[in-house]
């Protein structure tokens, strides 16, 4: 992968991250923390890796992409805006009663949108069965997933990572967004799940571990899980909560508020600034 | 008269139209020995996937495949098909709408000897509160299959729920027979009460109605296969003509049969009902005629109930 390439995964992501801040603002409610975190992935995802046509939202032949965590949707929907399914003008609207950009993923009315989501451990679950299904038509298209880390207490990601794991889910490859906080607190207070790469290994998974944020490791990986057989691939991704906007970072605080009129201009500077940077460079 | 379970039906009829219907893909809980999903499995290996037992996960990956296209029958006991794996089918599967039919077997208190934990008496309730959710209880192998092929052609989410005993079928002669999600099905005219019966207890009403016969009485009998949507101008007509309804099912009288024609009458008719089933309370042990029987669902059970509901419409002057 070449440098301009890296460049402009940079810049989209800087901008995708304006976008999340601008939504939740916007609709003075939703989820900042765990949206930046992810940020980086879901651009890598959508601009570097992933099969699909904004025009043609339903494309049968499409890589298909599931939010298992749900609560991102500003995130997902800012990518899929600066992707071309919709206006980023749009991102205004998200959890408006003016605007269809519910609260959570709602594939029936955000273009873009493969599953709906919101309720922890299903979204990981539905992608397994969509790769059921591709396995089954012998289609050249591949399932991605994003699950929290809080979010792998849930029973649920293990019925569905022993499922997977029974089926050989080659075409699967599941990211956890490890923040390493969740609402109540640090992830290893409430209720510790590591070792993640352990249990995934022994649930008969590919297990993969980057820096979430490092684009050249995030798009490695994919190359990796796409070439490994036999398997579905996990990829745990060491993220900040928060990524990108300081007073965010890091803060389980900062989970599902939104910021007031002052932390928003902080943030949109702050933010600015980084992506002028990335342009300069 | 054959006797059948209609998890059995259900059975042979996933096998018999696989053929005409590529899409059909088959889940179950480790339960295909008992949902008898098993001859599918075994017919078509790769459109089978044994989840294990982990209802949830399977009900979402169910939602996956429909996602993709597939049209899944992801199959357990209704107590936790309907129960387990609640908020999977809310969330997942009906608040996207997706295509994936829920199928429910050991439903009710015929499956006996099992007990309350497996005794699903609530399913009709839970499933019929989720907004676009069909709801769906065949009382007989012949509409068994029917009710398959009709919800292989609907598109969209359903509940079918099943029964573990054998039971008469009493729908294969009927003339004029047409099965139709939504209507229910006319199987004998009255005009002093209607029954209005799903599953098990539409047999349980025929013969009740013989013991109504020997006392004069002329009972109109419906088999009210789908109950959500509920065939809303049947039951409507019904308690014009003939003044009261008794409504009979193998379920909590709270929320299901019962209380879909009692939410219907007190809107649009108020009309006298008495419900047969189980008033707030849990299944038990037993051989599945016998629990059904300590519990009053029964032809008898079904007889002192329209006898009340006549003698109420008498004491109003109607």
């Amino acid at each position: 992968m070449d440098r301009s390439e890296l460049k402009s995964l940079s810049i989209t992501a800087a901008k995708v991250r304006m976008g999340v801040v601008e939504a939740v603002h916007a609709a003075k409610s939703g989820h900042p923390g765990g949206s930046l975190s992810c940020t980086d992935i879901l651009t890598a995802l959508y601009f570097h890796e992933m099969k699909i046509d904004p025009q043609n939202p339903r494309w049968a032949e499409r890589d298909r992409f599931v939010l298992s965590k749900g609560h991102s949707s500003p995130a997902l929907y800012s990518v899929l805006a600066h992707r071309g399914f919709f206006p980023v003008a749009d991102l205004k609207l998200f959890r408006s009663i003016k605007g269809h950009y519910s609260g959570h993923p709602d594939m029936n009315h955000v273009p873009g949108v493969d599953m709906s989501t919101g309720s922890l451990g299903q979204g990981i679950a539905a992608a397994v069965g969509m790769a059921l299904a591709g396995r089954l038509d012998h289609a050249p298209w591949r399932v991605y997933s994003v699950m929290g880390d809080g979010e792998q207490e849930e029973g649920e990601v293990w019925e569905a990572a022993e499922a997977a794991g029974k089926y050989k889910l080659d075409n699967l490859c599941a990211f956890v967004d490890c923040n390493g906080l969740q609402i109540d607190g640090r992830v290893a207070d409430v209720m510790p799940v590591e070792p993640l790469d352990k249990k995934y290994e022994a649930f008969g998974w590919n297990v993969i571990t980057i820096d979430g944020h490092d684009f050249e490791a995030i798009i490695s990986a994919l190359d990796a899980a796409r070439a490994f057989k036999g398997k579905p691939t996990v990829i745990l991704a060491r993220t900040v909560k928060g990524k990108g906007v300081s007073f965010m970072e890091d803060q389980a605080g900062w989970h599902g508020v939104a910021p007031n009129d002052e932390q928003y201009a902080a943030a949109m500077a702050e933010l600015q600034a980084a992506l002028n940077e990335k342009e300069a460079m | 008269m054959s006797k059948i379970a209609t998890r059995t039906a259900y059975g042979k009829a996933l096998v018999e139209f696989a053929k005409d219907y590529p899409n059909l893909v088959v889940l179950d809980a480790d339960l295909s020995g008992s949902t008898k999903t098993k001859d599918f499995s075994k017919a078509y290996p790769d459109r089978f996937f044994n989840m294990g037992i982990a209802e949830g996960g399977m009900v979402t990956a169910a939602a996956g495949l429909a996602a993709a296209g597939k049209i899944p029958f992801a199959s357990s006991f209704a107590v936790f098909a309907s129960g387990r794996a609640w908020e999977q089918i809310r969330t997942s599967v009906t608040y996207p709408h997706l295509n994936v039919k829920i199928v429910g077997t050991h439903a009710g208190l015929s499956v006996g000897e099992d007990g309350a934990t497996h005794q699903a008496t609530e399913d009709i309730a839970i499933m019929r509160a989720i907004p676009g959710m069909l709801v769906v209880c065949p009382c007989d192998g012949n509409e068994t299959r029917l009710a398959v092929k009709a919800l292989l052609d609907y598109d969209g989410p359903a509940y079918l729920r099943l029964g573990r005993a054998d039971v008469e079928t009493v729908t294969d002669n009927l003339p004029g027979y047409e099965f139709q999600l939504g209507k229910g099905t006319f199987l004998k005219d009255g005009s002093d009460v209607t029954i209005i019966a799903t599953g098990l207890t539409v047999q349980m009403s025929l013969e009740a109605d013989k013991l109504l016969q020997e006392k004069g009485i002329s009972a109109r009998i419906i088999d009210m296969h789908t109950i959500k949507p509920l065939d809303e101008e049947m039951v409507l007509k019904a308690a014009r003509e003939t003044g009261c309804l008794v409504t009979a099912e193998e379920h909590n009288i709270i929320g299901g049969l019962g209380g879909a024609v009692a939410e219907l009458t007190a809107a649009k008719l108020p009309t006298i009902l008495e419900r047969v089933g189980l008033n707030d309370e849990f299944g038990r042990s037993g051989k599945a005629a016998e629990v059904l029987d300590y519990f009053g669902i029964s032809p008898q059970g079904i007889v002192d109930a329209a006898l009340r509901a006549m003698e109420r419409k008498k004491a109003l002057g109607r």
